[in-house]
Order: structure tokens, then C-alpha cells, then sequence
């Protein structure tokens, strides 16, 4: 069976690699293009799920930044991406009269969010591994809080009232409309093809920056830093400003996915920015592959996928099968319910078999099979 | 002239004095080296030259301009270049990926360059490759480059650092323990390497070193410390006869013991020597 396998590859393994990633990579864009067709079609009705995936692929390639590329532990990206969705949702909101056209939105939400990457970054700067990760956690945990209290708020000092019944965010009910995006006279609206195609083309840019970033004189000062702070240090990498860099960078793609989310979704409020979903996007850059974008895009894909889209299927697939043998319990099951259920033991699996990501760098595999490697060599000698 | 300049400079941890009151000067070009027993403060002396450690009192001058209490960044960029007693590679990165790292702040890409990659980049990179592998080949590890730097042998990483060091473009190079761990070949290998660093570099070295072969065949001029204090400065034969060092090395009652006696220097290098096995 291998030899068959093996004899069928092999004109494809004889390519040279680049040729080989030409392929494979133009296929995979031939069939991101033509998949809303086919979706049409086939009447998945997916669509709007897997847009939904890639917003969050973006946030985990902007996370790969921060924790895959300078090693720095955040635990509380999802307020990069509130903070995102919020200034868009503050800049387009009908009551607060500004409405913005979204092509100039989109990329405020961007620079806020990397501004508040630079104001978490600059406090945290000092610290190292565990301890940066609770302040990150506790960042988190302040954003979403932070807009759920900053409607109605009424400030003053002494006889002075510098604030009355000012309404920023809306609290608990949240921004309600958001401004969609226009291209001409053309209003991206609840059909998802649009926002699939625009998702796409800042997957395209998130990804590209991604690559550009990791090899470069950048990319190698933060990975220098992950390796041995002190040591980068004394080679001439500033610390301070290269962590910065990291997290203004890793923020700011968390802007675009949070200002095209909150039009997609036309509303946003703070329940949407929990800790979950910080957790959900660190599971996705660690089961993928800390460090490799391919990792990271995969690894992503297939966590969402697994949950928004296989696990609906399979419940359909389910009820049918009971319903046909008149089994009451399965003919009601409800799998998506058990959704942190099969997440959480996919992430066992995964750990325990592949600790190392799905798709890991060559460093990170090298790195978490080191001790296995003298341990077979101290055998074997 | 001198390059680096200490101006009774002291380190205290709590209270504990690591450095007190030291004076010290390196010529430009020259090799010296700094020995003493453990403890004696010549890695404390090393982290406050680059910038690890801000020295409690004193004034640290490089090239006539004060040094002292500069991030280790400022400092190798102002030109002094290091190695460590303990290698502290980026262990998960190639060869040439390290001594990338050390051409860093030679190179002048920021964030925006490394998106848009310009041509003045594009040029920037290229160079910044050939002049790694050319240092990479001039310590020895031309084929190496592509292998991460913890799956190199022992004396190939004590290279690499070197390499590494090299990159940052110093006019002073500190090198602590050099040929720690080393076998003799390697040691001679070393030794060789350090001098050509200065003969054809012209940078100015100075060395922390226990196995007095290396330290007696290649410095030019010694420094002794022992507990924190300089006890004997001079060239090898000065400093081989100086009966403090012996007395620092070797105790009180032996020196008085030995006292007239030719074979003390002799002793000096077999206890230094056998000091090297731990």
C-alpha cells in the first residue's frame, strides 16, 4: 500500500519545492475563488460560517505574531479585536452623528488598535512569561468591561459637569446599527458573497504581512528576543521597541477583523469579546503550529470548521438517523452543545500526540522533540 | 589611547561588594585578560562594560565617552561586542540566523521596509546574508549555516558566539571563558582564532580565563582581581612573579612556604590548570 502510494507521488515529490508550493498554493486560491459558487450550488449554505472562520484565521495570524514570532504570552488578544470592532461601531453608529465611510473606518480601527497594543505593550514591557500572560488576561477581561459601562456616564468634578448622559458605546445592548462598507453605489448586505471576497483580501494582506514580517530584520529581532532576551539584548536588539513593534503589529491586525466583523454582524456589544474567545484564538495558533503561518491558517480552519460547520452537519446527520430508527434521544441531539466537549478533547489529542502544532516550524519541532532525540540517543549508545 | 577606561568603579549587590574601587584601562589593540579566582568579580565586571549590570559608583568610559548604566543594546551599538561564560545562542535558530541577529543593528529595515520591501531593503538583506556567511566561513563554520545553532558541537557554538559577536561590528570584543570545556586542539584552535581577530580585524580584545596557557600565550597585558580589588596588573612574567597573585591563588601559608623559591610560577599554572576541569 506504501509503495503504491509512494510510486504515485513520486513525480510530485521529484518538483522542485518551490514549484511544488506554486501548485499546491495557486490550487488552494483557485478553490478559496470559486468556493461561494460551489456553495451556491451544492446548498451548503456555509458561507457565511466560513467568513465568520476566516475573521477569526485573521485574529489568530495576528496572535502568531505576538506569541508565535516574539514569544510573548497574551491571554487577552480579544480586546484587540473589540477595540477593532468598537471603533468602528463608535465612528458609523447613526446617534453619534459621525457615520464614516467604512473604507476610512476600517483603517482608524486599525491604528486605535494598534495604539492599544503600544499602551498594553508599554506597562508590560518588563515582564516575562507568566507574569505578562495575567496581565494580558486582565486586559482581556477590562475591555469588554470598559464598553459595557461607558453608556450613559455623567462626570463631574466639583460644580463642574464635564460629561451628561454621555453615550459612548451603549452599554449592554451595544452599537446597533454599524455602518456597512459601499463600493460605488453597491451596499454590502445580508447576501455573505461580498463579505466573503472582502474577508478573503485581507486574508490575503494579513498573510502576506505575515510572511514579509517573519523574514525580515524585524522578524529575526523577535525571534531572537523569544530565544534569549538577555542575549538579544547584548547583540544589539532593543527589547523595549521590539516588543512594541510586536504587539502594535499583532494588534493592528486584530483591527481589520474587528472592524469587518462588527459591519458584517451590524451590532456589536460586549458580550461578544469574552475571555473565550482570547482562549479559542491562542488554541488556534498553538494547535496549528506556533510560528508557521500555514500552521496557523489550517490549524484555524479546522478548529472553526470543526465547530461552526461539521458539528451542525453531523447533528442534522444524527437527528436523521434517529428519527429513522426511532431512537427519541438521538433524534433530538444537539451536538453543538457539546462543543468545548469535543474542543477540549481534540486539544488532549492533539497536545499529548502533536505538542508540537499540526504544522510546526522546523525550531518549535526541533524544540519539543530535543528530549526524545538524546533520550533515543543515550539508548541506543 | 585607550579604549575602555573603569574609573574606580564599583558594584555592590545589597552587601555584598562583587567589584570595588577598580581601575582599569585597555589599550587599543591589544589583548588582555582578566583572571582571578571564582568570585573574584570578572563577569560582574563584564555585565557593567555591557550594560547588564549599572555600576553602584564609578565612571565607565569607551572611547572617552561615559558607557556606564547604558541598555546592553546602547552599548553594543557604541561598539563593544561580547560572549558569554555559559553560551546563550538562539538555540532554535540557524547559524546564519544568529549572526543575522547580530548584524541587526547594523542594518537599518523598520517595520514599514519589511512590508513593502523596497529595494534599498531588498539590497539591505542581500549584503546583510554574504557578510554573515563570510563571517560564518572566517571562524570556521562556513558549511554550517543552516544548522540550528543547538545541534552544532561544542567548540562550533563557542565559535558561532564569536561569529555572532563579530557581526555587531565591535572595536572592543569581551570574551568571557572563551575555551571553557574545550579539549587541548580546540583550546589551541581558539587561541589562534583570538589572535587573528586582532592581527587582521584590529579589534582590541579582552579576554575572563582560567586555563593559564591561553592566558599566559596570547595576552599582552594581565589584570588580577580577587574579591572585587585589582591585585596585580602587568604583563605575564610581571604578573607571574607578583607574589599576591600566588598568595590569591594558592593561599598565605604556601606563598611563604615557597617564598625564594623558582617554582611558584610553575605551581601557579598547574593549580590554574586543574582549575579548568570543572
Amino acid at each position: 500500500m506504501r509503495q503504491i502510494w509512494q510510486s504515485i507521488t513520486a513525480p510530485w515529490r521529484a518538483l522542485p519545492a518551490r514549484q511544488r508550493t506554486i501548485i499546491t498554493g495557486g490550487i488552494a486560491i483557485l478553490l478559496l475563488l470559486v468556493f461561494p459558487a460551489v456553495d451556491k450550488s451544492m446548498k451548503w449554505q456555509t458561507l457565511n460560517d466560513v467568513t465568520d472562520v476566516l475573521v477569526l484565521v485573521i485574529l489568530a495570524l495576528g496572535l502568531n505574531i505576538v506569541v508565535g514570532y516574539a514569544g510573548l504570552l497574551d491571554l487577552g488578544y480579544a480586546a484587540f479585536f473589540a477595540i477593532g470592532a468598537y471603533t468602528t461601531g463608535i465612528l458609523t453608529w447613526p446617534p453619534h452623528g459621525l457615520e464614516f465611510n467604512f473604507w476610512i473606518v476600517i483603517w482608524a480601527a486599525v491604528i486605535v488598535a494598534a495604539l492599544c497594543g503600544i499602551v498594553i505593550g508599554t506597562p508590560t514591557l518588563r515582564l516575562r512569561g507568566d507574569y505578562l500572560a495575567i496581565v494580558t488576561l486582565a486586559f482581556g477581561e477590562i475591555v469588554p468591561i470598559v464598553m459595557r459601562n461607558l453608556g450613559n456616564q455623567t462626570l463631574s468634578i466639583g460644580p463642574w459637569r464635564l460629561m451628561e448622559n454621555f453615550n459612548l458605546t451603549n452599554g449592554v445592548q451595544g452599537l446597533n446599527p454599524v455602518g456597512r462598507p459601499w463600493i460605488g453605489s453597491f451596499e454590502f448586505g445580508f447576501d455573505p458573497t461580498p463579505w466573503y471576497y472582502l474577508i478573503l483580501l485581507i486574508a490575503a494582506f494579513v498573510i502576506f504581512a505575515n510572511v514579509r514580517l517573519q523574514d525580515s530584520r524585524l522578524g529575526r529581532a523577535w525571534m531572537a528576543l523569544r530565544e534569549d532576551e538577555t542575549a538579544a539584548d547584548c547583540m544589539g536588539v532593543d527589547p523595549i521597541k521590539t516588543k512594541l513593534l510586536a504587539f502594535a503589529l499583532g494588534a493592528s491586525f486584530s483591527g481589520f477583523s474587528g472592524a469587518f466583523y462588527a459591519a458584517k454582524l451590524q451590532a456589536i456589544f460586549p458580550e461578544l469579546f469574552k475571555f473565550n474567545l482570547s482562549i479559542m484564538i491562542l488554541c488556534m495558533v498553538i494547535l496549528g503550529g506556533m510560528g508557521n503561518i500555514k500552521g496557523v491558517v489550517i490549524g484555524g480552519m479546522l478548529i472553526q470548521l470543526f465547530d461552526r460547520v461539521l458539528l451542525t452537519q453531523t447533528t442534522l446527520i444524527a437527528r436523521g438517523v434517529g428519527q429513522t430508527l426511532h431512537i427519541a434521544q438521538l433524534a433530538t441531539v444537539d451536538l453543538s452543545l457539546w462543543r468545548w466537549f469535543f474542543f477540549g478533547l481534540a486539544m488532549v489529542i492533539i497536545m499529548v500526540l502533536k505538542p508540537e502544532g499540526l504544522f510546526p516550524s522546523a525550531a518549535r519541532r526541533a524544540e519539543l522533540h530535543a528530549a526524545e532525540e538524546s533520550k533515543t540517543a543515550e539508548t541506543i549508545g | 589611547m585607550a579604549l575602555l577606561q573603569a574609573q574606580k568603579i564599583s558594584k555592590h549587590f545589597g552587601g555584598l561588594t562583587a567589584v570595588s574601587d577598580l581601575d582599569l584601562m585597555i589599550e587599543q589593540g591589544m589583548i588582555a585578560s582578566l583572571i582571578g579566582p571564582n568570585g573574584a568579580g570578572k563577569t560582574t565586571f563584564f555585565n557593567m562594560v555591557s550594560g547588564l549590570y549599572k555600576p553602584t559608583s564609578g565612571r565607565l568610559l569607551f572611547e572617552d565617552k561615559e558607557i556606564g548604566g547604558l541598555r546592553p543594546n546602547r552599548v553594543t551599538i557604541q561598539g563593544i561586542g561580547r560572549t558569554f561564560q555559559n553560551i546563550r545562542l538562539f538555540a532554535n535558530m540557524t547559524a546564519l540566523e544568529n549572526v543575522l541577529v547580530g548584524l541587526n543593528c547594523r542594518l537599518k529595515a523598520g517595520w514599514a521596509g519589511a512590508l513593502l520591501r523596497p529595494p534599498t531593503v531588498r539590497e539591505e538583506e542581500v549584503k546583510a546574508r554574504a557578510r554573515a556567511q563570510e563571517l560564518l566561513t572566517y571562524v570556521g563554520l562556513g558549511g554550517q549555516g543552516e544548522t540550528l545553532a543547538k545541534n552544532l558541537p561544542y567548540g562550533l557554538q563557542r565559535r558561532l558566539e564569536i561569529a555572532r559577536a563579530l557581526a555587531t561590528d565591535p572595536k572592543l570584543l569581551l570574551l568571557d571563558e572563551p575555551t571553557a570545556g574545550m579539549n587541548p586542539q580546540e583550546t589551541v584552535d581558539a587561541m589562534a582564532l583570538i589572535k587573528r581577530l586582532r592581527d587582521e580585524l584590529g579589534i582590541t580584545i579582552l579576554l575572563i580565563e582560567h586555563d593559564m596557557k591561553v592566558v599566559m600565550g596570547i595576552s599582552e597585558r594581565i589584570t588580577v582581581l580577587d574579591y572585587g580589588a585589582k591585585i596585580a596588573e602587568g604583563t605575564p612574567d610581571q604578573v607571574r612573579a607578583d607574589p599576591k597573585v600566588i598568595e590569591a591563588y594558592l593561599g598565605k601559608g604556601v606563598v611563604t612556604g615557597l617564598k625564594g623559591t623558582k617554582n611558584a610560577s610553575a605551581l601557579l599554572g598547574k593549580q590554574a590548570a586543574a582549575g579548568t576541569g570543572r
